[in-house]
């Protein structure tokens, strides 16, 4: 607590989002336009998605601690890693930090008092319903037993499952992708507030308008793509299945072309996230701004080049191979760039133990052995044998769960004060970063081995000399749901008997941090003008810091 | 013999050593990077501490020459990733002319193999040690994928492709093979065993064991006369259609003027789809098989026509493209 700057006992403001005039009812949730209800709607609703994956992730989990499966059928374990997949990835890892913490904080960050298109913005949250809706509806008639991946003709011809709804679903949710990613983009471009250029908008925003480019240009692919699989299914147009004249591997090269730049769309925001957090808590401009942010939107575009790379084994040709297998390593620079320019941020600032802190070095552990691990499945000789093991299973992980679900509760702790205007409690989160990082690496470290030791994905059922690493993996999972439970726990407690925030209180740079917290429905009392560099917290006497005149660490070698 | 918990699997082929050398080198690699960040993070962590709540860090400005150095260092090791990995692979995807070769079929949820004499076997597979062995793949149904951990190889089996790959064993004993790509309820169950024999086991087990079974060349002449094929493809030349002899691994000249090696997909192809590719001077007449032919019924037609490898070509025609063509 003695890194908090002391300050008196605050009181919530009389007026804000939470309590605004125009009422606190339901109605005025399900028709506001307030980017940061709309953000809280998603709150809630990509939390009950993570739920329900969760779930089924331990039963994953429960089921694979014997070597004949200890818990159900091999039909209904196919259908409950398939639907984890889909209610995580589309439900949840997609939506969850741009249309949670980028629709409440993008508006915020650069001084605008709303997204460029409000209703459009709720729109894209109703049809998130729609999609959901579908897909639950696919889950609860019969489940789905495909894998997230949809490979045709499994997919369109042979599957006894609900495939039909759930592709329905998965597309109808794509255009709420699409319009984020499209109200991010106008805002951004169009609503800065005076004084916000481009090189000082907050990495975060940066890290989201890359996204959003992604979103734009890869989401109709993947929906034209499952459209195409379920007209097959329904009415046996012959696109994929040979026996019709189609080809299957051409499936997957549109289900990849989205669906690789996809996990740009999960880690960019959380790359985001960290980049905002690590400057505030060492206290100091982030090293190597330009790089982060180009960083970015190179992701964002050889992202785009890579797909094939999950194919190497389908009978592409040695050339196609080579070719992406070359563009897969540069995708990786720009990756390790900005792994450098965090870690250097960190040389001579004056660094607090703060939970986000913590959450955001995790994120940064966690990310460095899931980008690695994706230079083993680049290298074409290796990938012959790891490919579509549990090698993979750990890679992907590290990346979506070790990654970006840790920048998404890391940015729930940095942003909860400016959400709710409540603290939770500091030693207890601490705590629970640490579990979280620990259950984590225990789930999925062992699988790493059992993929190198040649365990398949998706397999109900295994040999016995993977037992005693597929235990280590379950035991880690428990862990690991207590790290996800306590968060939860103690988030909500923090709603009510939270002690008050008051507008800044780590504090940090950002123009969300210069209005209440909760903000007023129109974010800011006066709109801000900006006359400083990001992350500058040397001419910000507003902070109530030393500003400069007493450094931390002596000054010698000073570059 | 492997340790309780060993942490890779058994090495048994040309190709494990190779794919071994990339994991150490690649992890080698990585865990220096992964360890050098880590532990300046760690060291950060602890030596900047903040110790007065109003404190602030210092200032460190951005250095081009420093992020050309994080940039540079990274691609010239991950091009050595991408070359050395390249090398293995280019390997992997030219098959030997030497080749044993054994057909396998997947369907859900079992593998067929068949073995040159049309021995057959079912979730095993058996070949002799220090011979390249290709397998050519077929699937009946959906995306199947056959992997032998300790050989480190993998391909998947698509349906309407022939895929193929090669290896060589390097070590006598029995290894596990999966299906490794998801392909409905029983994919786990999906597997089987590879046995590799010595030369002279592997011989004495195919005669001792090949009573029942029909040479696949047998097969497909039987076929060849029963889908009517002999009544175009006549032998020497004079039918409708192309002779068939000495076709196989010939480079055959196509109406578009350009030419295709016959091999195993081209002549799956020409009797699925026989107008994909028309051999030049020959009209389009033949009619699509597609449907009416299991994979095991093609794989036996094209041992037939390998078969006609060392007949003689006649001297009128033949498809095949003059000498000239490279191969």
């Amino acid at each position: 607590m003695s890194n908090t700057p002391l300050t008196p006992d605050l009181e919530l403001p009389d007026e804000h989002y939470l309590n605004a005039t125009y009422g606190s009812g339901i109605r005025s949730w399900l028709l506001t336009t307030d980017h940061k209800r709309i953000a809280l709607l998603y709150l809630a609703s990509v939390t009950v998605f993570f739920f329900i994956g969760g779930v089924l992730a331990t039963m994953i989990r429960i089921h694979l601690l014997t070597p004949g499966g200890a818990l159900v059928t091999p039909e209904t374990y196919n259908k409950l890693f398939t639907m984890h997949g889909v209610a995580m990835i589309f439900f949840f890892l997609i939506p969850s930090i741009p249309a949670v913490f980028g629709n409440f904080l993008i508006p915020l960050m650069i001084g605008a008092k709303d997204l460029a298109f409000p209703k459009i913005n709720l729109l894209s949250w109703y049809i998130y319903l729609i999609g959901g809706g579908f897909v639950l509806y696919s889950f609860s008639t019969g489940g789905l037993d495909t894998g997230w991946t949809f490979y045709t003709p499994l997919s369109s011809v042979y599957s006894n499952s609900a495939v039909t709804p759930a592709v329905i679903g998965i597309f109808i949710n794509g255009f709420s992708s699409i319009l984020t990613g499209l109200n991010f983009i106008v805002t951004i471009h169009t609503m800065r507030a005076p004084g916000m250029t481009w090189f000082r908008l907050p990495l975060f925003a940066w890290a989201h308008y890359a996204t959003s480019l992604v979103m734009i240009l890869g989401t109709p692919v993947v929906a034209i793509t499952l459209l195409l699989a379920g007209l097959e299914r329904m009415f046996h147009l012959g696109f994929f299945n040979p026996a019709l004249g189609g080809d299957p591997i051409l499936f997957q090269h549109l289900f990849w072309f989205y669906s690789h730049p996809a996990v740009y769309i999960m880690i960019l925001p959380a790359m985001g996230v960290v980049s905002e957090i690590i400057p505030t808590f060492a206290r100091k401009p982030i090293f190597g701004y330009s790089f982060i942010a180009g960083s970015s939107i190179a992701i964002a575009v050889i992202g785009f080049l890579v797909w094939a790379h999950h194919m190497f084994v389908t009978g592409e040709s040695t050339y196609a191979a080579l070719t992406f297998s070359f563009l897969s390593y540069l995708v990786a620079i720009p990756s390790a760039v900005k792994v450098f320019n965090w870690t250097s941020t960190l040389y001579k600032g004056s660094i607090s133990w703060d939970p986000p802190m913590v959450y955001a070095l995790g994120f940064i552990g966690l990310f460095v052995i899931g980008g690695l691990t994706g230079l083993f499945l680049a290298c074409l000789g290796l990938d012959i044998h790891i490919h579509d093991t549990y090698f993979v299973v750990a890679h992907f992980h590290y990346i979506m769960v070790g990654g970006a679900v840790m920048g998404y509760v890391g940015g729930l702790h940095f942003w909860w004060p400016k959400i709710t205007g409540r603290l939770y409690p500091k030693s207890l989160s601490q705590f629970a970063a640490i579990i979280l990082f620990v259950g984590f690496n225990l789930t999925f470290f062992p699988q790493f081995i059992l993929g190198y030791l040649g365990m398949p994905r998706r397999y109900h059922t295994y040999p016995p000399e993977f037992q005693v690493l597929n235990v280590l993996s379950t035991a880690g999972a428990s862990i690991l749901a207590l790290g996800y439970l306590l968060p939860m726990s103690y988030l909500i407690w923090s709603m009510r008997y939270g002690k008050v925030a008051g507008p800044n209180p780590w504090p940090a740079t950002g123009l969300e941090w210069k209005t209440d917290s909760p903000p007023l429905t129109e974010n800011f009392h006066v709109t801000p003008e900006v006359t400083w560099e990001p992350y500058d917290f040397q001419n910000r006497p507003d902070l109530g810091l030393a500003a400069g005149a007493r450094p931390l660490a002596p000054a010698h070698g000073d570059d | 013999m492997q340790s309780q918990l060993p942490i890779y699997p058994e090495q048994a082929s040309n190709f494990a050593p190779q794919v071994d050398a990339l994991m150490i080198f690649i992890t080698g690699v990585c865990v220096f990077f992964a360890a050098a960040i880590t532990i300046a993070i760690v060291f950060f962590f602890f030596k900047y501490h903040r110790k007065e709540s109003t404190a602030v860090g210092i200032v460190t400005h951005e250095d081009s020459r420093l992020e050309a150095v994080w940039m540079i260092v990274p691609l010239i090791l991950a091009m050595a990733m991408f070359g050395s990995g390249a090398v293995v692979y280019v390997d992997y995807r030219n098959t030997p002319h030497d080749t044993l070769d054994v057909y396998v079929v997947g369907k859900q949820w079992m593998w067929k193999a068949q073995q040159p004499n049309g021995l057959k076997e079912i979730n095993e597979l058996h070949v002799p040690v220090g011979r390249n062995i290709r397998l050519i793949l077929a699937s009946e149904d959906v995306i199947h994928d056959f992997f032998v951990p300790a050989f480190r190889v993998k391909m998947d089996v698509v349906p309407g492709h022939y895929n193929t790959m090669w290896f060589r064993p390097t070590k006598p004993g029995r290894y596990h093979f999966f299906c490794s790509q998801y392909c409905g309820t029983n994919h786990a169950l999906m597997g089987g065993w590879v046995t590799v024999m010595e030369p002279s086991d592997y011989s004495a087990w195919l005669s001792g064991s090949s009573g029942g079974s029909t040479n696949p060349a047998v097969a497909g002449e039987k076929l060849f006369a029963e889908k009517a094929c002999i009544t175009c493809h006549v032998a020497n030349g004079t039918g409708p259609s192309p002779s068939l002899n000495g076709v196989y691994g010939a480079q055959v000249l196509l109406a578009d003027g350009s030419t295709v090696t016959a091999e195993e997909a081209y002549i799956r192809e020409s009797i699925l789809q026989p107008n994909a590719k028309i051999v030049a001077g020959y009209p389009p007449l033949m009619p699509t098989f597609q449907g009416q032919l299991t994979e095991e019924q093609i794989f036996a037609l094209t041992a037939y026509i390998k078969s006609l490898q060392s007949q003689p070509v006649p001297a009128k025609g033949y498809g095949i493209a003059p000498p000239t063509g490279k191969k």
